[in-house]
């Protein structure tokens, strides 16, 4: 009886809790979703990070954070999609160790400010896992508003990186800076002036995620289109082993 | 500690033990200099650049870069711990201490609001701007601070998570209350102290 009695204080975002993993799915060889059922979820807003921390038997404990892939539609879980670091502590474990029914140490939401509250219209650029947060916002918008004029422009090294491959629709256009698949008939190399034209979507608010060279190329690329840096959100990878 | 054990995680980075006694809670030692700003890197000139204090200050003061570079310079090595979870240790960086610029100004209150070219803005107390803990840097590791980590100049307040260290900071205001800077509006801790995992507001 006592367990079901969760006491209140602890519902505000924030408090570390243990959640269990009910999906995983292989992205690209690098890449993973892990749906975890959590028993203290709150609703977040698309763009927003959850902290995760490992604890060995010795009491050696790791954290990182990692944005949340799903839609707050998505009651009583999130989503949460790992790109692995060959030398990082945390996103090995969750590549190589954890199963489906394991138990993981979460918390969350957490930063408002890369996230979307419903402003338009919206331009959003992905550059490798960076697509991550930025997916979130466009499942949201699929599922609660899906003439709100936005478009995902995607820019990946080459096919086995391009994650949630079967949910880029009309609303997405991909680029391959490396290597395209040989029947590939769309863009091909950096994101560029013409690549954000093509999107059509006329100043409003712009997210922008990846490396920290993706970001700065091509913030200063929206800056020289007429945004203003208000309308400019961005966020930068740090190290997330 | 709640017992908590990650099944099948074992500890793959090894810090030796000094090192270890310098990382707060929740921190790994990173070699690197990641950068993490939020929006577009402004970009500011020497030419264009001033620095001030201004607010509830008896003597306002400004420096142009020329007058800014006549103040006592100091080395400052230090650690530097970022919110994201990495740390830097073992770090330098040159610039002025802000006693010195306050001592100028002459602060009639206790708060600091710092803010930015491009709009950013960070709270702090003023002790902890003041008593050899904060300085307005130009230099990293002995070369200039390079663009994408605030040049020419940011705050450096090594003791709070790294978000304080305001980059491309253009002045402080001295303040006679308590006011949430931009991460601080944002879901992180107001004060931030790394080495009581002060990470967000509910910390």
């Amino acid at each position: 009886m006592a367990e079901r009695m969760t006491p209140v204080e602890v519902r505000a975002p924030g408090g570390w809790q243990i959640g269990t993993v009910t999906s995983i799915k292989a992205e690209t060889p690098r890449t993973k979703s892990f749906r975890i059922k959590l028993p203290m979820w709150i609703a977040h807003l698309p763009g927003q990070h959850y902290d995760v921390r490992l604890t060995d038997p010795d009491g050696y404990r790791a954290q990182r954070s990692y944005s949340v892939a799903s839609s707050p539609l998505d009651e009583g879980g999130v989503e949460l999609t790992i790109d692995r670091l060959e030398d990082g502590e945390v996103s090995p474990y969750f590549h190589d160790v954890v199963e489906v029914g394991d138990l993981v140490e979460v918390r969350g939401p957490f930063a408002s400010y890369f996230v979307w509250r419903m402003e338009k219209p919206v331009l959003l650029l992905g550059g490798g896992s960076g697509v991550v947060p930025l997916m979130a916002i466009l499942r949201h918008r699929r599922r609660t508003m899906p003439t709100l004029p936005m478009r995902l422009v995607y820019s990946v090294r080459s096919t086995e990186d391009v994650i949630y491959g079967d949910e880029l629709d009309d609303d997405s256009l991909l680029t391959f800076t490396r290597e395209a698949p040989e029947s590939w008939k769309g863009h091909r190399g950096r994101i560029d002036r013409e690549l954000i034209a093509a999107a059509g979507i006329e100043p409003g608010i712009a997210f922008i995620c990846g490396s920290n060279g993706f970001v700065e190329t091509v913030s200063q690329l929206l800056l020289a289109a007429g945004w203003e840096p208000r309308q400019v959100r961005t966020e930068r990878f740090g190290p997330t082993g | 500690m709640n017992g908590f054990v990650s099944r099948g995680f074992k500890r793959r980075r090894q810090t030796s033990e000094e090192l270890e006694e310098r990382l707060p809670p929740g921190q790994y030692s990173e070699p690197g200099f990641p950068v993490l700003t939020a929006g577009p890197t402004p970009e500011i000139s020497k030419g264009d650049w001033t620095f001030r204090i201004d607010g509830m200050v008896a003597n306002p003061r400004e420096w142009s870069w020329e007058e800014f570079g006549g103040l006592p310079f100091e080395d400052i090595p230090c650690d530097i711990h970022c919110v994201t979870k990495w740390s830097k240790l073992g770090t330098s960086f040159g610039g002025v201490s802000v006693d010195v610029l306050l001592e100028q100004a002459e602060p009639l209150d206790a708060y600091a609001m710092v803010y930015s070219y491009g709009g950013y803005t960070t709270n702090l107390g003023i002790e902890d701007v003041s008593d050899g803990k904060a300085w307005v840097v130009t230099e990293h590791e002995g070369e200039p601070l390079p663009r994408e980590h605030g040049g020419p100049a940011r705050l450096l307040v090594p003791h709070l998570y790294f978000w304080k260290s305001a980059k491309w900071v253009k002045g402080i205001r001295i303040i006679d209350h308590n006011e949430p800077g931009f991460w601080e509006s944002n879901g992180y801790h107001d004060r931030g102290d790394p080495w009581k995992e002060e990470r967000y507001w509910t910390d």
